[in-house]
């Protein structure tokens, strides 16, 4: 990166609400944790998907070496990244379609409501889309007097409920089907008062609220799961056939699509076409897959108009060990795998992005000392790079961004926390063999303070760990002593 | 075979008699063990919690400390993981290419207790004598970090009397982290309250794993609710005999 501050690359502007969240994750957390609904509404439903996407990908006998062509195509795409992007804005456009660049959240939002408004527009229909989410279009639509209306079912959940999705696959994971009845019984005009709580009933009265819905609207708004260089070609994977008739049926549609979901050939698809489902729900194949390229006369829409946003993206790209993050499918089983998404749930994050790719990518987008905490919210323990389809390592990635928001605080000289005082004074301590032997031995005064082998009650920041456990207690010597001792049985 | 013992900070302060069970183990099976007194720490809790520019002093220290040695065990596969997939990358990082090279030398020698056992001496049958039950707990480092796979527990399955119970859930993270345990201390004690719910089904009377610290942490949390089950580190529990009195260190 340039040493000159040139304006490029920038990070996601702060008024880009759905990646800065309003508490600290472990404040947001210890709300989640009190809520015993969620609690077992996630355990049970992570554990579902778990074990589907398990037996899913075992069938697969060489299950490592497509995560390994995923990893290296897109780490290949990236390093390429804009002369992709170039060529797939000429074939989208060759093929009848207009593309727009958008820096940032505001802009990718004026250009969709601009779209609307000149497609005499008071509504659109929305596919089921992260990026969409992720600059808040449903709000800055609502300002503009458009309503958009969320045709996946789960975001449909969530958008009654006045809610935010908590999970990048299954928004309204931390709601169970009673609460789903609830829901669409308080806020779904002329839905039937006898409603059950059946999925299949729900999934008929959410038909219902939809279809008339799909039949009126003028426009659909999608995200992109890929977009083809080679062919202009839009790809969107789903389950419900609810983004196919958005795709389908509005005589205009508009997609809005990180700059990272490129992928050069249809060669390159084809693996992700295998990594994605079985990744994600857990499925062999899912049951729709949308491709278009630009319009066709006579068939669907008439205008499509792409939007390549980059709200933070270019800044992920700069850093080199960071840009890892943009390999990302949006597949979500790093989150049905992580303990600490099990028990905190999505909203813990404050972001649109949860789960473990959330807690790297969030701090990516933004920069991390607009959100400092999420890279600590996990233990490293590694089970989201076992079972993230294109290899990306996040533990690695927690860890070099612990280290860039320590470096990002110390380079702007605010006041050393108490814990940088803490580590410094301890590292400099334990690169001196004799001062590190008196302080592990210094160590046995908490013999004063223990009762029966262990230790109830210490200070803070200790106190966070006897709050729930004992400490134990300190050795009467330490192994040091006992070999210099000529290893005398202490 | 001699052997350099990477004792862990951890265990050098708090739990020598993971130590003294390695050593002992290593010595019965017919090596020389030594302890190169000016170890310390291998910087793992600085490099996890963000200061990397604090562990440059203890990579570097930890590569001229065990430079000249043959090869290194310890009783950690969350240090030796540090050592492993960290130390290099830290060097690199302040742009010390050299230190990365040395690092990664260290690195290419150093082994989990239970790694070393089965993958470079060749034993599962270590002659221990344990006569209880048993649950495993292989950690987070040991089971994603290192690959030992399963044999920690080929060793457990080799101890006289010992009666192995299999550990429900048992890939799931404990909650310790390092410091997220008090970072994030509420989270980290909802993930303890799961594992020892499903330590406690088994009805294992010793808990076992190959890292002392999450030991600390599941350990901690079953004495504080009086729950029956103590942990052991599995080093102990190898070193074991009947040439006493039947029972291991404690």
């Amino acid at each position: 990166m340039s040493q000159v501050f040139l304006g490029m690359p920038a990070h996601a502007p702060a008024d880009v609400r759905a990646l800065h969240g309003t508490q600290p994750f472990p404040a947001a957390a210890r709300t989640a944790l009190a809520d015993s609904q969620l609690r077992r509404n996630l355990g049970a439903a992570t554990a579902t998907i778990r074990g589907k996407r398990a037996a899913a990908v075992a069938e697969v006998d060489d299950w490592e070496q497509l995560r390994f062509a995923g990893q290296q195509i897109k780490a290949a795409t990236m390093a390429r990244l804009d002369e992709h992007l170039i060529r797939l804005e000429q074939a989208v456009t060759e093929r009848g379609g207009t593309v727009h660049w958008a820096r940032d959240a505001a802009e990718a939002n004026r250009i969709v409501t601009e779209l609307v408004k000149a497609a005499g527009a008071d509504e659109v229909v929305k596919v089921k889309s992260m990026a969409t989410q992720e600059i808040g279009l449903n709000e800055a639509l609502a300002e503009a007097g458009i309503a958009a209306w969320e045709t996946d079912l789960a975001e449909l959940i969530v958008q009654l409920g006045h809610d935010t999705p908590s999970h990048i696959l299954v928004p309204a994971i931390h709601r169970n089907r009673a609460e789903v009845r609830e829901i669409f019984l308080r806020e779904m005009p002329g839905v039937d008062p006898d409603l059950a709580d059946d999925p299949r009933e729900l999934a008929m009265a959410a038909r219902t609220h939809l279809r008339r819905k799909f039949l009126t609207a003028q426009v659909a708004v999608s995200g992109a799961n890929f977009a083809v260089a080679d062919t202009g070609t839009l790809v969107v994977v789903e389950s419900e056939g609810n983004g196919r008739m958005c795709l389908t049926l509005p005589p205009t549609l508009i997609t809005v699509m990180g700059i990272e979901k490129v992928v050069p050939s249809w060669a390159d698809l084809e693996v992700y076409l295998q990594l994605l489902p079985r990744s994600s729900t857990g499925e062999r194949m899912n049951p729709y897959t949308s491709t278009w390229s630009g319009v066709t006369a006579g068939d669907g829409p008439q205008e499509f108009h792409l939007i390549l946003l980059d709200n933070g993206r270019t800044a992920v790209l700069a850093d080199d060990v960071g840009r890892e993050a943009l390999h990302c499918i949006r597949c979500s089983a790093c989150l049905n795998v992580c303990p600490v998404y099990e028990r905190t749930g999505g909203h813990a994050y404050g972001s649109v992005y949860p789960g473990p790719i959330g807690a790297v990518l969030t701090p990516l987008l933004t920069g991390v000392l607009d959100n400092p905490t999420l890279p600590y919210a996990s233990t490293l323990c590694g089970a989201c790079f076992d079972a993230c389809p294109v290899r990306i390592d996040i533990p690695s990635l927690l860890v070099h961004l612990r280290a860039r928001s320590t470096e990002l605080r110390a380079e702007r000289r605010l006041v050393p926390t108490s814990e940088a005082v803490a580590m410094t004074v301890a590292s400099w301590v334990m690169s001196k063999p004799r001062l590190f032997a008196w302080a592990t031995r210094a160590a046995r005064l908490g013999r004063l303070i223990a009762r029966r082998g262990r230790i109830r009650s210490l200070p803070p920041p200790l106190s966070a760990w006897t709050a729930t456990r004992d400490a134990p207690e300190p050795p009467t010597s330490t192994f040091r002593e006992w070999w210099l001792n000529g290893k005398e049985r202490s | 075979m001699r052997i350099a013992l990477f004792i862990t900070c951890l265990s050098d302060a708090l739990f020598p008699r993971a130590g003294q069970a390695t050593t002992a183990l290593l010595e019965r099976l017919g090596h020389e063990v030594v302890f190169p007194p000016a170890q310390t720490c291998c910087g793992q809790m600085h490099i996890n919690t963000g200061y990397q520019r604090e562990a440059l002093r203890l990579v570097e220290h930890h590569a001229d400390v065990f430079a000249d040695a043959d090869v290194i065990v310890a009783p950690s596969a969350s240090c030796v993981g540090s050592v492993r997939h960290q130390h290099a990358t830290v060097a690199r990082r302040f742009g010390r290419p050299e230190l990365a090279d040395r690092s990664a030398a260290v690195a290419a020698k150093t082994y989990e207790l239970c790694e070393f056992l089965v993958d470079v001496l060749g034993v599962t049958d270590v002659g221990a004598y344990f006569p209880h039950r048993v649950t495993y707990h292989p950690t987070c480092h040991s089971l994603r970090l290192l690959r030992v796979d399963d044999k920690p527990l080929r060793l457990l399955r080799q101890v006289r009397g010992l009666d192995l119970k299999q550990l429900p859930d048992a890939d799931q993270c404990c909650g310790f982290g390092g410091t997220f345990a008090l970072k994030n201390a509420e989270t980290s004690s909802a993930m303890l309250a799961d594992k020892m719910a499903n330590v406690l089904s088994t009805r294992a009377e010793v808990l076992t794993a190959a890292d002392a610290s999450c030991l600390m942490h599941i350990g901690g949390g079953l004495t504080r609710l009086s729950a029956g089950s103590r942990t052991l580190h599995i080093a102990e529990i190898l070193a074991a005999t009947d040439t006493a009195d039947g029972r291991p260190t404690r």
